[in-house]
């Protein structure tokens, strides 16, 4: 009896003494894992911060200096003058040149003249910096739009056009497409491969096979546009006409990236349970009524995820452009990205490069909280 | 199946391949004409034939292409710099997400929260400043048999792989992944003693094969890829790498045979790892987007 209890007793003790010894090893095991923790984030969070964070700051910190990539001098503190040379813009009017006798002097083709801009504007102090940007003439009067650095503000204006074209026409395209490739059809995952093979191809290289492509002499492009016009159209100088070389671009990057935006599309459609349909068509609602009240409430979130998405990828255009026209022709495929480059890479000038990435930053984040609240409001509703 | 029914099945297709034919000519038509002498391309050009290897095929377009440029050379820096980046991705991004969805430290919300808040940062946000950056880092190199520090990362293959080794996106993708999987399968390797490293590569990694073969796909691609980053931070032959190259090649030469074998040739291996993991492309940016 006696040993029993002495046995009893005695597990109890080592139960009690081992459960102190799982306590501590318990600790011990927290301890390592939050070691570890550190340790195996420490790779992945160095890169983070390396590659991405630190360039970030410090653009943010060299768009205020003078800084530039090879040169023998310390940066100096130079405050917001580089992003007052990016934004600053400004207008006057210039009168027509007078004779003596008070008339309006003209040229050959009776149009009026006017004082030349270079001179006026090194003439006055307030315009030393500006250089003109657009102008257009009324009457005996000259509006002239200045820009500091006009390069910027047509950059600007010609990724904003991009945005503007691009992002309807791939969404629109990868959306007619996932609807055309969301059937039960023999082989329909060879169509839903070709559709999206474009996209693993380089955009280097489809911009270069697509300048072919574009040629205004041997083109296919062209070729085709004038069989089916019976020649009454073109031929069009794609990428050397000034008014037709973004569009050109902006075809070319929505025909290369909607594979993309239509695999999303597709596993959006695949989401939408089937009994939503079947009630519909029980109820008699038409093809166009069902994608009007089902499909397209039914894709919503997926809506907002791919127009983010493609907007922001959208405003980084920059290689196409470098291959296909270099910025031209007169600046109309110039971008944002672009200049960046030219000026914080080309000419060196990385403050100048750095405030315009900071630009760009926040223009990114701008419209990714416009868009959020945007879609956000119609949820709310 | 009624006839009515049959009828609008054929349109379907008949629409797909119209449109398939508007997706496909330009990499097919860029691929028959690096086969075909300069002249046929353009005699070929408004037909079906374009797009089909008929007439004489030749490789002299590729002939010229190696004795004009050092495309092999381009190819192999390409090749090491992608493979290398993808390797070193793979494991440092997939052990930052495990770290973050399945140990347990101080601090590991707010990163969580700050690697998806990256995700929004392009590239080429960044781009201009870290050039400054990697012109003032040093390098390793070899001097009268001793190490010493030199010169800059400009021009060299590793500046092209370590500022993309790690990746907000992918931690992201990896971590959604690692944070499904039952936690009862860590706490039975717990209870037996194992090391959190040993959990994440006995357990961890067995298990998440299509994450991680995800993620080296998409990775593969946007290193092989690669295009604003190298022009800036590399002007050296020895460490350029193919688009680049093409880029250059595409300036200089005028043999439009020459610059489709250039185009071809670099297009291959994306094109066989797309053909491979056709199906894996397919889940894995769908899932993506849902997910994202």
């Amino acid at each position: 009896m006696h040993s029993s209890i002495n046995e009893t007793k005695s597990v109890g003790l080592s139960a009690d003494a081992a459960g102190a010894g799982r306590a501590t090893d318990f600790r011990q095991a927290r301890r390592r894992e939050r070691r570890y923790g550190y340790l195996l984030s420490f790779p992945a969070l160095l890169g983070l911060f390396m590659f991405l964070v630190l360039p970030f700051l410090m653009a943010v910190g060299m768009s205020f200096t003078d800084q530039r990539l090879l040169s023998p001098n310390a940066a100096e503190w130079v405050g917001l003058r580089n992003y007052e040379r990016l934004l600053s813009v400004d207008w006057l009017v210039q009168e027509a040149e007078r004779s003596d006798l008070g008339e309006v002097v003209r040229d050959a083709g009776g149009e009026p003249e006017f004082p030349s801009l270079r001179t006026v504007l090194r003439g006055d102090p307030a315009y030393r910096e500006y250089r003109e940007f657009t102008s257009w003439q009324w009457g005996e009067k000259r509006y002239v739009l200045l820009a500091k650095d006009p390069r910027f503000i047509q950059s600007f204006l010609n990724t904003l056009l991009f945005v503007m074209l691009v992002v309807p026409l791939q969404c629109g395209l990868a959306l007619g497409l996932a609807l055309l490739i969301n059937r039960q059809l023999r082989g329909i995952s060879v169509f839903r491969a070709i559709f999206f093979s474009p996209v693993v191809t380089s955009i280097v290289v489809v911009s270069i096979v697509w300048t072919f492509l574009y040629h205004r002499d041997v083109g296919v492009l062209n070729h085709y546009l004038q069989a089916l016009t019976f020649g009454l159209v073109g031929p069009i100088d794609w990428l050397g006409d000034s008014d037709w070389a973004m569009p050109s671009i902006v075809i070319m990057s929505a025909w290369q990236a909607c594979g993309v935006q239509m695999l999303i599309f597709l596993a959006g459609l695949q989401g939408i349970s089937q009994d939503l349909y079947e009630a519909a068509e029980l109820d008699g609602a038409g093809r166009w009524s069902q994608f009007w009240h089902i499909t397209l409430p039914g894709l919503r979130n997926t809506m907002v995820f791919v127009i983010l998405s493609t907007t922001v990828q959208a405003f980084g255009l920059f290689t196409q452009v470098d291959v296909m026209t270099g910025g031209g022709p007169q600046g109309s495929t110039s971008t944002v990205m672009f200049h960046a480059v030219a000026k914080g890479f080309r000419e060196q000038d990385i403050a100048y490069g750095s405030a315009i990435s900071v630009v760009f930053f926040l223009v990114i984040l701008l419209i990714a909280l416009l868009q959020k609240k945007f879609f956000d409001a119609r949820e709310a509703k | 199946m009624t006839a009515n029914k049959r009828l609008k099945t054929l349109g379907w297709y008949l629409v797909l391949a119209g449109l398939g034919y508007l997706f496909l000519f330009p990499l097919l038509f860029m691929i028959v004409s690096s086969f075909k002498p300069e002249s046929a391309i353009f005699t070929d050009l408004y037909s079906l034939r374009a797009i089909l290897p008929v007439g004489e095929l030749t490789l002299d377009n590729y002939q010229g292409v190696f004795d004009k440029s050092r495309i092999g050379h381009y190819f192999l820096n390409s090749l090491l710099i992608t493979g290398g980046t993808v390797v070193m991705g793979l494991f440092v991004n997939s052990l930052l997400a495990f770290s973050l969805s399945r140990l347990e430290w101080r601090g590991q919300k707010l990163i969580l929260s700050a690697v998806i808040a990256l995700m929004i940062i392009p590239l080429e946000a960044v781009v201009v400043p870290m050039l400054l950056l990697v012109s003032q880092l040093p390098s390793l190199g070899w001097e009268e048999g001793r190490l010493v520090l030199e010169g800059s990362w400009m021009n060299t293959r590793h500046v092209q792989m370590l500022p993309f080794v790690a990746n907000a996106f992918f931690i992201f993708l990896f971590y959604q992944f690692f944070r499904d999987i039952p936690k009862d399968f860590d706490e039975a390797a717990k209870l037996d003693g194992a090391s959190p490293f040993q959990i994440y590569r006995h357990i961890i990694v067995p298990m998440s094969g299509p994450v991680f073969a995800t993620v080296a796909i998409l990775h593969f691609m946007v290193m092989w890829n690669q295009y604003l980053w190298p022009i800036m931070a590399v002007q050296s032959e020895a460490a350029r790498p193919v688009m680049p190259g093409i880029q250059i090649f595409f300036g200089r030469e005028t043999k439009w045979g020459e610059i489709f074998a250039y185009a071809s040739f670099i297009t291959l291996p994306v094109l066989v790892v797309f053909m491979i993991f056709q199906k894996r492309f397919v889940r894995s940016l769908a899932g993506a987007g849902i997910k994202g």
